[in-house]
């Protein structure tokens, strides 16, 4: 079957597109590149990547922007499904919703009116197991935004290894936040995945941060052999 | 030891951590065994060493399970606790004769309790995610236990513990699929 994966660059639409990729072909990425930061449904810092990491993985990718409207967002997102099937063949549509109810269905509705089918292969996924596995399967994760305490400036542009998965372990227990950030309290952009057949070198970023919310802007990336 | 079936479109399939693994989980964290098979290999062995079973639900575009009510006929005979859901509870109404009607519903709906019955005890109403294009033909011998506005959401057999869900319990409604595992517990010999 002919999958497109939902992409915003981040950790968790980059590894259920690994997922589907052990199972089906997956023939292209969506991203769609909100104006809204506020947007529940695609926020995300350094969007505009998506495209270098899709050159990185070495696949097509179908882009669309939208204002980040409440609901004129999902017709967005329509236009950017409807775009995939008919240059990309796809029958399907994959999204890395982990516990988000509001972004599943909303997902499922669209691809429901389209004829698609849905796949959420992290859907309520063991935090603790997930995190192991992305590390484990060769993933490269930097956190590229916080927005909740008890996270500080020093966390922007750290990677998610071993030893920030401990620290990241002890918060989720003391503060009641996510292992995965599924609350919103982390962003994250992947520079290397194991399907990657050049990695993203980060050569220019900066920091913007006040009061627990802050956001790593990458200026300049590049590829770079693996 | 529960037998979790799998009715995705095929063994391993990219639904399988979507529709089953949330509810094996589930069962392990609860310290009950179980073994998950494909709904295309349900063995005799199988069923014979079930003290209950789970049939789990499918993507929406996912229906080729009912294509094939024959691997289903089990049902009928084995009188252990069965829990349908979603797609699971069409499979379980069909293999009693129940029919389909088109209800599509995605998201979180309410459920209103209509008759007194152990899993759901102490709830009136309780919203629950809902993924599906159709809703069930309640066959005779099935009583409704829940409804949204638009259709019935679960049912009990009259006499028999088989009960179907269209609603997903994994999500956000674990007690559901706790208390059945509890009932299926209480009925093993």
């Amino acid at each position: 079957m002919k999958l497109g994966v939902l992409f915003s660059g981040g950790k968790d639409s980059m590894f259920a597109c690994w997922k589907a990729m052990q199972k089906e072909e997956v023939a292209c990425l969506i991203t769609v590149v909100s104006r809204n930061p506020e947007s529940y449904m695609f926020h995300t810092p350094n969007i505009r990547l998506a495209a270098l990491q899709a050159e990185a993985a070495g696949l097509p990718l179908v882009e669309v922007g939208t204002a980040g409207e409440k609901e004129e967002e999902l017709i967005d997102l329509e236009r950017a499904l409807r775009t995939a099937r008919e240059q990309y063949g796809i029958e399907g549509v994959v999204t890395g919703a982990i516990l988000s109810v509001y972004q599943a269905a909303r997902v499922q509705r669209v691809c429901r009116e389209l004829g698609l089918w849905s796949f959420n292969p992290l859907w309520l996924a063991d935090q603790e197991a997930y995190m192991e596995e992305l590390i484990d399967a060769g993933f490269r994760v930097v956190i590229a935004g916080v927005f909740s305490s008890p996270f500080d400036e020093s966390w922007l542009g750290r990677e998610i290894d071993r030893r920030t998965l401990d620290e990241l372990r002890a918060i989720a227990q003391k503060y009641q936040v996510t292992l995965t950030g599924e609350g919103g309290e982390l962003e994250t952009f992947v520079v290397d995945a194991p399907f990657f057949a050049q990695r993203i070198a980060i050569e220019e970023a900066s920091k913007v941060y006040r009061n627990y919310n802050g956001v790593l802007r990458i200026e300049r990336a590049g590829l770079v052999a693996k | 030891m529960i037998l979790l079936i799998d009715l995705c479109y095929r063994d391993g399939s990219l639904s399988r951590d979507e529709f089953v693994a949330p509810v094996e989980r589930l069962l392990c964290r609860n310290g009950v065994a179980s073994v998950t098979r494909h709904y295309t290999a349900v063995g005799a062995s199988d069923l014979d060493s079930a003290d209950a079973a789970i049939l789990c639900g499918t993507a929406l575009m996912d229906t080729g399970y009912l294509e094939h009510p024959e691997l289903f006929r089990w049902l009928l005979t084995f009188e252990r606790p069965v829990l349908g859901i979603s797609s699971g509870m069409l499979a379980l109404a069909a293999a009693f004769g129940g029919g389909v009607d088109p209800c599509r519903e995605i998201g979180m709906t309410d459920m209103n309790v209509l008759a007194p019955d152990p899993l759901f005890s102490g709830q009136e109403v309780f919203p629950a995610y809902t993924v599906h294009d159709y809703a069930v033909q309640v066959p005779g011998e099935f009583v409704a236990l829940a409804a949204s506005d638009r259709c019935v959401q679960a049912i009990r057999h009259r006499s028999l513990p088989l009960y179907g869900l269209l609603f997903h319990p994994e999500v956000r409604n674990e007690w559901i699929v706790e208390r059945f595992s509890r009932l299926a517990g209480r009925q093993s010999p």
